[in-house]
């Protein structure tokens, strides 16, 4: 066991972890926060991508003890701090980016770090960024159009209504 | 009115915040233990000496149970009682749970597997068709076979004739979510089991046998499920079985979610078939006679294997009219996982063995694809049967047929034939990339084949702030099933759909459901809501009209209130109102489809109560020298009757085709010649990625309403957009013609080496 320190979504945890303890499974059951989801535990889903130091991880992939002193964000701690949903967040639900939302919180996560570096990314460039997420439901058609949406771009012409 | 607005999912919101809960993230009491399957490492045989001493003594197990230590033979079959939970000492598919630990986590109790050490006596596995077929190897009698005219003598005497045969590749559901359960004890041996599943109902049964308990001990609930596509029919039995028993035993609540490698392993999948043809028709391509043999690999028990056959040969003839048809259907046991359930049922299959013979005989005669299939079609003026006596090939008169026109509206919208000829004309010019394009059509009958599952029931409250509590027998696995009939219940009451609360499917409020299955969910449930619905705002009028003094007809509910023309009042003073004038604000409602009578033994009668039509284009890219290829574009068109939510159902269309896409042609399932499934994980199975699907992907929906009385006059949705995937493979097919003079010949999944060997194949023959 040992002690680790981090932020998650804005506040500070000390717990103390076993070595072997995944990230995913601190983030569910240390601190029940269970919008991180688990599809494959081998790091091919992305159900469970969260930000380190504003990174894109597969924290079913890493050590809570990794972790330590790390700057962490969870899906919980996307909205707003009046409570009202993220621009992506909000995407997502206006363009049906989602059907059992298994993969949703992990898709908003990937769709998150991609916009904050490439603010403006093309359809290609979404579809590229998502290839560590996998949807079994949606097709993706309508998780491109949330995000291209999300990014401030028109997205009439992206057919299928 | 909230019924056909495109309005988003209804937990959108919990989704994107990550507040969703699914059976894992449920906060379970203190103590609460982690099951775990030990698994058969053999396909055939039996356990010679199974040493479990190490599990046992492992840290954090709690206890180990082998079949011995059951209460009862805990039998998780859907059908036929042949599925003890854990195996009685043979072993009968490599993956067969054999024995059950329960530890305090879900690490421990999966390390707690890795000590167990088994010795086997092994026999050789029957894994193949061929196998089964040599070793008589089978469920039912015989072969099941369906006749309609004399195929035979009508092959025989048409001017052309051809035969074929085309094999199938089954397919992992791969729901995002892995199985799921949880039970949880309550006083006097009842039981509480949070299940992922499609079928409470059957959990509850299941495990109401294995406790030996009647099932008003036992109470199910599902919020929702994060996927389903069948794979949880049946095949969450084995672990709300496992924890109740665990539960019961301990005292202690337990969880078991399978590892997603597990889930390959231990789960039914689609069942791979196998299909022969032989067909007789004429110069215009039109069939005379057909005869089709289906071979459908079922795994090691029956489970649901039988109706999902049946399926396959209730669509062995798709959207087709052939005046002499036969259809024979094997259902063969295998040491496999036991085939299951899965989005069509069967009826991909069937169906696709009928594209391909269309794709076929079109080939043979030199002749437009569309056009044959064109010429085929129900309701073909081309036909020499007139229209208003033809009939599917088991008696079921065509009453509604929507494909003509839509196949018309298709082959417009999407440039049909312009794009023909530019494939054509690139097809000649370039040497080494040829491109591909079909148009395949789907007729898929709706209702469950067993007519007893027509069935639904509901149960409403409106309480007296004029809140509104909605339960019913249906599932959410995503396909936004609350959400329509919600939406049914908001139209009934002229409410917002913010007055109206959806809750979890519970067996304690709505009894012996069928599964959220067969795409009967909205058809089904929301039937049963309209009528709790309108049972009580009749009485709610009734009462008003009473103290108002007008007729009851002058009663009429919209914009959140209710008035008689004069007055007007809220809809909650209405419900307060009637609350106090001690009018009961609570109903059930119960739903039966009208007009169902089948007899499956002969194969003769009306299972469907109508059926949903869809017609899909795609073009698709090879790469000659390696085999890889591109969907360049898809264009869909589906009735859906008059939409419940349009956003829903493209939704559903989208997703179904590229599931369908991914069935035939990147998802393949490999068994090595000891019966391990060697693609296990996604790093070996692959379903379709985000840059897999179409560049182009256009869908649209048919204007029509249903001709028969469905909810709204809706149709289902669930599956038959699926099979819109089989014309990306008859667009392979037409590509890889291109090439030569041969018949491509293409089996699925036409994985890129499949599509390789047919070009080599098609360039080879003169
Ligand atoms: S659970 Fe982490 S990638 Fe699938
Ligand atoms: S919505 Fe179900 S996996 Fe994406």
């Amino acid at each position: 066991m040992a002690e680790v320190t981090m932020t998650v979504n804005g506040k500070s945890v000390t717990k103390s972890v076993k070595g072997n303890t995944l990230m995913t499974d601190f983030l569910r059951e240390e601190l029940r926060l269970t919008g991180t989801h688990v599809g494959c535990d081998t790091s091919q889903c992305g159900a469970c991508v969260i930000h380190v130091n504003g990174q894109a991880v597969k924290s079913c992939t890493m050590f809570a003890a990794e972790a330590d002193g790390a700057e962490v964000a969870t899906i919980e701690g996307q909205a707003n701090a009046d409570g009202s949903l993220s621009v992506i967040q909000a995407a997502f639900q206006e363009h049906h980016g989602l059907q059992c939302g298994f993969c949703t919180p992990g898709m908003v996560m990937s769709a998150a770090a991609l916009l904050k570096e490439n603010p403006k990314p093309t359809e290609a460039e979404v579809r590229d960024y998502l290839e560590g997420n996998i949807c079994r439901c949606t097709g993706y058609h309508n998780i491109v159009k949330a995000i291209m949406a999300a990014s401030g771009q028109d997205v009439s012409s992206i057919a299928a209504e | 009115m909230s019924v056909a607005k495109p309005l988003p999912h209804d937990a959108a919101r919990l989704h994107v915040t990550g507040s969703a809960r699914y059976v894992d993230d449920i906060p379970t009491p203190a103590g609460c233990l982690h099951l775990a399957f030990g698994l058969a490492e053999i396909a055939s045989g039996t356990i010679a000496r199974i040493d479990l001493d190490q599990t046992r003594s492992a840290p954090g197990v709690v206890g180990v149970w082998c079949a011995k230590d059951l209460p009862t033979d805990c039998d998780c079959s859907p059908s036929a009682h042949d599925e003890p939970l854990l195996s009685d000492d043979s072993i009968h598919y490599l993956g067969q749970p054999v024995f059950l630990v329960a530890a305090t986590s879900h690490l421990a109790a999966r390390k707690a597997v890795a000590l167990a050490s088994i010795t086997y006596e092994e026999r050789k596995p029957i894994l193949s068709i061929d196998e089964a077929l040599e070793a008589g190897s089978h469920f039912e009698e015989g072969p099941r076979i369906w006749q309609k005219g004399d195929a035979e003598q009508a092959i025989q005497s048409a001017p052309h004739r051809l035969d074929g045969e085309i094999e199938i590749g089954g397919q992992e559901h791969f729901y995002l979510e892995g199985q799921a359960a949880l039970a949880v004890p309550q006083e006097g041996g009842d039981m509480l089991v949070h299940s992922s599943t499609q079928h409470p109902t059957e959990i509850q049964h299941k495990v109401a046998h294995a406790l030996d308990i009647p099932m008003h001990a036992v109470r199910v609930e599902t919020r929702r499920m994060g996927g389903g596509f069948g794979g949880k029919e049946s095949q969450g039995n084995a672990l709300a079985i496992a924890c109740a028993v665990v539960a019961l035993q301990t005292g202690k609540p337990a969880k078991m979610r399978y590892d997603r490698d597990d889930d390959f392993m231990v789960t039914g999948k689609r069942h791979d078939f196998r299909i022969h043809y032989s067909a007789g028709f004429d110069a215009k391509g039109r069939l005379q006679g057909l005869a089709f043999t289906q071979y459908a690999r079922c795994g090691w028990a029956q489970d649901l294997s039988l109706p999902v056959a049946d399926r396959a040969m209730l669509h062995a003839t798709n959207a087709y009219f052939v005046p002499n048809v036969r259809i024979e259907s094997h259902r063969l046991k295998t040491n496999t996982q036991s085939a299951t359930a899965f989005r069509g049922f069967g009826g991909p299959q069937g169906m696709l063995g009928m594209e391909r013979v269309m794709d076929h005989v079109a080939h043979h005669l030199d002749l437009d694809p569309t056009a044959v299939r064109q010429a085929n079609y129900f309701g073909s003026d081309q036909n020499a049967v007139p229209a208003a006596v033809q009939t599917t090939p088991y008696g079921q008169p065509v009453e509604e047929f929507a494909l003509g026109e839509m196949t018309k509206a298709l082959i417009e919208s999407s440039d049909f034939k312009a794009r023909q000829d530019a494939v054509r004309a690139w097809n000649e010019t370039q040497p080494v990339l040829k491109k591909g394009l079909a148009l395949t059509p789907v007729m898929f009958g709706i209702s469950f084949t067993l007519t007893h599952l027509n069935q639904a029931g509901a149960l409403v409250h409106v309480y007296q702030d004029g809140s509104i509590h909605l339960n019913h027998g249906g599932t959410e696995m995503g396909q936004g099933l609350f959400q329509k009939v919600a939406q049914v219940a908001a139209s009934r009451f002229g409410v917002g759909l913010e007055t109206i609360k959806i809750t979890a499917t519970d067996t304690a409020k709505v009894p012996n459901t069928s599964a959220t299955a067969a795409s009967s969910g909205s058809d089904l449930n929301g039937m049963a809501v309209l009528a709790a619905c309108d049972t009580i705002r009749n009485r709610m009028a009734d009462h008003l009209a009473q103290l108002w003094q007008v007729p009851s007809d002058k009663i009429a509910f919209g914009d959140t209130s209710v008035t008689d023309g004069n007055r007007t009042i809220s809809f909650a003073e209405a419900a307060k109102l009637c609350y106090e004038g001690r009018i009961s604000l609570s109903s059930t409602g119960f739903y039966r489809t009208p007009k169902l009578e089948w007899d499956r033994l002969r194969g003769q009668g009306r299972p469907f109560f109508y059926f949903a039509y869809g017609v899909s284009a795609s073009e698709v890219v090879v790469d000659t020298l390696s085999g890889e290829y591109r969907i360049l574009r898809a264009d869909i068109l589906h009735d859906c009757g008059a939409s419940l939510n349009p956003a829903l159902d493209i939704g559903q269309i989208e997703g179904g085709f590229v599931q369908g896409a991914g069935w035939l042609t990147t998802e393949e399932l490999v068994w090595d010649d000891k019966g391990r499934l060697r693609t296990h994980a996604p790093s070996t199975y692959k379903i379709p990625a985000c840059s897999d699907r179409p560049d182009v992907f256009n869908v649209a929906l048919w204007d029509g309403a249903n001709q028969e009385d469905t909810i709204y006059r809706s149709k289902a949705v669930g599956e038959p957009p699926f099979m819109h995937g089989i014309s990306v493979l008859m667009a392979l097919s037409d590509a890889v013609a291109s090439c030569g003079r041969g018949y491509p010949d293409l089996n699925a999944p036409a994985t890129p080496e499949r599509v390789l060997a047919a070009v080599r194949r098609v360039q080879n023959e003169l």
